[in-house]
């Protein structure tokens, strides 16, 4: 195995440089951390807040939330998306739920419980302190978003309901129907809106941030192109703040939105910040198969459904083409049932989308073919609809049967949903220490785009609980120690640094605008996707990460050459946008190759094939890989050069719970 | 399928608009409306055309960036955001018509890109529950009674899309506005600020150039969301209370 990893290097892929020795979280017992860190934090002075300038990069659940808080607290907080309202920052798409350790059900549950869940649930691959933390602000969470007007279910009683989510055995997930997400972003987008009214926030929509400026070793500003007017525009402060969220859209489709994209995280990562674990991916077993060519993004269904729906494929190939309803029951293998009796149809994503994989690649998939596979797993309600009445279903899971219907054509009450995995979230992202700091001063990550909490794999509901927690409770606790070291010196436009940055991005967008050659942008977005999905999804080998990350330089070389951006760069141009985001792309699905390359390992959502036990399932290797995996970039033109990263391994101590393979049977 | 597509394209805000006649062929009717458009602008980026600019994101029906009016009709034939809008809704040889939102409050930024910024004012108007992170009570502290709950969260289900001010004559966005009241007026946590909440939020809506409501009910009917028109009918009970205080 050292071999392998020596090839890699030999390969000239990567290097190796310093570990990371200290992630900066107290000192004590993990359950005291937080009040320790939060009672040495230092303090600023209430008259001293306004002047100081705070650059929060996205509106989603952890900017919004951030944004929100600082200004309630007197900071001078400037708010930046692309899109044009903050209201609609992707975690709105976010269906099933939030998890607290309410433990409203008296079933067991406690902080513990959760953090040991969420441990386990990543695999072992996530950072203990970090990870007890957002178990112990949970319950905060669900309090703000009640008292903003945050329409959670409630039963008859007019007490607050929960429900069971995947990979855990408590019910502690708090749901808006299935619009979770959409509830809890409009919560923080009013608690945003107001302080734009009280004057502490400034928001900045259809704005993108392209790069970030670096001062004397500190993150102090940003720039950004006006999407309306094309001006590139420089913004200085005292801290910038990214939560500009994840990067699966490298896949070309996944469930993300249209817009979603790495490039504040990665612009950010060419100017020293570490980007840690980005070959860890989360493929979700519930989203409606592709259907065609022309398929321009993916649809998630939440994996709520999977409560009560039962998931099957025929026992035997010549049935796939048949009526599932004339299958009769003897001839279906509900095989998350029959292989893992203890969770069922709630085993974590990454095992019921690596089981979808299987009975498809064996030639059992259903539906119509895409190529020359089936790509699909029966998701079926017939029991439930038996068991509890249609109402009842349709009282639970109603809005995402509509939508089935709508994007389908089928009546999923009557016909057994079509489901197969897609590309959801990314657990990997800019590495931050116990502050959410990045390993540039200054610069702070929230939500999705960190690396902190699911290690190598996310269970439902807590992607959502992540970005509140960042924002409301964790940042800004921990950035004030920061900022209580500023206001920081005057800076002016004029400083070279910022000058330079400026310029790179003006020559960035000149550059795109000028090579006007044969191919559009959307068809590189398209091969680069191909290639992720082929080699750097659900199983990856040696073998063809090699032959991916071969694939995606000569791609990256195309894309300079031989792109068509049309238009012009001072008014709104779309294809403009796209441009910089697949270049960014481009170099991004490298380092993800190279990162699933070196981990030879089966983790989570990570699986080698390599690296798997007799009867097919993940085999971890913690003597060797219990460790983060955070690379720094060596540089490189701008124009998709790319240095040689080198990778800093963060060791990953576990002293409150113990290192066990999962299991899940 | 083969399809005529007419369609608004306007260099810029300050730039005069018009209907441009594109063709598409061999559109799948599993495809959905947005997907059509950008195999159109696939097509132009090809022969040297400029794309066509429209707004799209989450392309699952929530965000609420899309917006179109179809053939004359805010979000197309079906009631369902543009982006879930599937081609098995057109017939083979149709001739459709494209255009941005049409309303003095959403000025046209780009072809069928309006500016929707209004809407983020009127919130910012009282579009809210003034709460600072930290000051929350126990979540089960006050029970919601179902009823209420379940109309809170109907109402709160608006995504913001703007197609009820598309679709009304008068250009008026009582409808949003009238959600967004009903969701925090149906709330015990929304009661201390229900008096001022309204009456700030309907100034901000007069002074942003939406039009009043003349009960057309046009907005209820293409509202993707399915939100009631009685919205408005609370909206209008508790401006009269607010007033009268």
């Amino acid at each position: 195995m050292t071999d392998t990893i020596n090839a890699g290097i030999t390969h000239g892929l990567y290097t190796e440089g310093e570990p990371i020795a200290d992630t900066k979280a107290p000192a004590g017992p993990i359950a005291q951390m937080w009040t320790t860190r939060r009672f040495e934090a230092a303090l600023v002075n209430p008259a001293n807040r306004r002047k100081l300038d705070v650059i929060i990069v996205g509106t989603g659940l952890a900017g919004g939330s951030a944004a929100a808080t600082l200004g309630e607290a007197g900071y001078n907080v400037k708010s930046f998306c692309f899109q044009d309202s903050p209201r609609r920052a992707h975690s709105i798409a976010a269906q099933g739920g939030i998890n607290a350790a309410k433990n409203y059900k008296e079933d067991g549950d406690s902080v513990y419980r959760l953090f040991y869940d969420t441990v386990k649930g990543g695999d072992y691959r996530s950072r203990e302190t970090n990870v007890y933390r957002l178990a112990e602000v949970s319950a905060n969470i669900i309090d703000q978003c009640v008292a903003q007007g945050v329409p959670f279910a409630r039963d008859y009683g007019g007490l607050l309901d929960n429900r069971s989510f995947g990979g855990v055995q408590v019910s502690r997930t708090f749901y808006a129907r299935g619009q979770t997400g959409q509830q809890l972003l409009i919560g923080a987008y009013q608690a945003l809106e107001r302080q734009v009214a009280a004057g502490t926030v400034t928001t900045y929509t259809r704005h993108e941030m392209l790069e970030i400026v670096v001062v004397d070793g500190r993150a102090r500003g940003i720039i950004v192109r006006d999407l309306v007017t094309g001006e590139i525009e420089t913004h200085l402060a005292d801290a910038v703040v990214l939560a500009s969220g994840g990067y699966g859209n490298v896949f070309f489709l996944s469930t993300n939105a249209m817009g979603s994209n790495v490039t504040a995280s990665w612009r950010a990562h060419r100017k020293g910040a570490y980007m840690a674990n980005p070959c860890f991916t989360q493929i979700h077993p519930t989203c409606i198969p592709v259907s065609g060519e022309h398929q321009s993004k993916l649809t998630l269904m939440s994996e709520s459904l999977r409560n009560d729906g039962r998931i099957w494929v025929p026992k035997n190939r010549e049935d796939c083409d048949k009526d599932p309803r004339d299958i009769p029951e003897e001839d279906r293998d509900y095989y998350l049932e029959r292989i893992y009796p203890s969770y069922g149809n709630l085993v974590p994503r990454d095992i019921a989308s690596r089981q979808a994989k299987n009975v498809c690649d064996e030639g059992r998939g259903v539906g119509p073919k895409v190529g020359d596979f089936r790509r699909g797993v029966y998701l079926d309600f017939a029991d439930a609809i038996e068991r509890l009445g249609k109402a009842a279903v349709s009282e639970k899971y109603g809005n995402l049967f509509d939508m089935y219907a709508r994007i389908t054509g089928e009546d999923p009450y009557t016909v057994p949903m079509r489901i197969y995995p897609a590309v959801h979230y990314v657990m990997g992202g800019l590495w931050v220490d116990y502050d959410l700091q990045s390993s540039i001063p200054g610069l702070f990550v929230a939500g999705e785009a960190n690396y902190s909490d699911h290690g190598a794999n996310r269970l439902g509901a807590s992607a959502l609980m992540q970005g509140l927690a960042d924002g409301y409770f964790v940042l800004p606790n921990t950035i004030r120690d920061y900022l209580a070291k500023g206001p920081f010196e005057p800076l002016s436009a004029d400083h070279p640094e910022v000058v330079a940055a400026r310029r790179s991005v003006e020559s960035r967008t000149e550059r795109l605008l000028a090579i006007n050659g044969e191919r559009s942008v959307d068809s590189f977005h398209r091969e680069l996707g191909q290639v992720m999905w082929e080699y750097c999804g659900m199983e990856r080998s040696e073998e063809g990460l090699l032959k991916a990350i071969d694939l995606i330089r000569g791609l990256r070389e195309e894309f300079w050459r031989n792109v068509r951006v049309l238009g012009a760069g001072d008014t709104l141009n779309q294809s403009l946008e796209r441009a910089g985001r697949v270049a960014d792309f481009l170099e991004l699905g490298e380092l993800m190759c190279i990162d699933a390359l070196h981990r030879r390992e089966s983790c989570g959502s990570h699986f080698r094939v390599e690296s798997q036990t007799e009867d097919g399932e993940a085999l971890r290797h913690d003597d060797e890989y219990a460790y983060v995996a955070a690379w720094e970039s060596t540089g490189g033109d701008g124009f998709g050069e790319l240095g040689t990263p080198v990778l800093h391994k963060e060791d990953l101590v576990y002293e409150a719970i113990q290192l066990k393979q999962r299991s899940y049977k | 399928m083969n399809l005529t597509l007419k369609i608004w394209r306007q260099p810029g805000p300050r730039h005069r608009g018009s209907m441009q006649t594109y063709k598409v062929t061999d559109i799948s009717e599993d495809m959905s409306f947005l997907e059509m458009l950008d195999i159109l602008n696939e097509q132009l980026n090809a022969k040297g055309e400029e794309p066509i600019a429209f707004d799209s994101d989450c392309r699952e029906g929530i965000c609420g960036s899309c917006g179109l009016m179809i053939s004359g009709k805010a979000h197309g034939p079906e009631r369902t955001t543009t982006c879930q809008l599937h081609m098995r809704s057109f017939t083979d040889g149709e001739v459709i018509t494209i255009e941005p939102w049409r309303a003095n409050a959403f000025p046209v930024i780009k072809d069928l890109v309006v500016d929707r910024s209004a809407f983020d004012r009127i919130i910012q108007a009282g579009g809210y529950i003034s709460v600072n992170t930290g000051s929350a009570p126990e979540a089960n502290a006050a029970p919601v009674p179902k009823q209420h709950a379940e109309r809170a969260f109907m109402a709160a289900e608006c995504i913001g899309c703007g197609a009820c001010v598309a679709a009304c004559p008068n250009a008026s966005a009582m409808l949003f506005m009238g959600a967004k009241v009903t969701h925090l007026s149906e709330l015990p946590q929304g009661q201390p600020e229900r008096d001022a909440r309204v009456v700030s939020m309907v100034e901000q809506h007069d002074h942003e150039g939406f039009g009043g409501c003349t009960n057309v009910g046009a907005c209820s009917q293409a509202c993707p969301k399915g939100i009631p028109q009685d919205v408005i009918s609370t909206l209008n009970k508790d401006l009269r209370t607010a007033l009268r205080r």
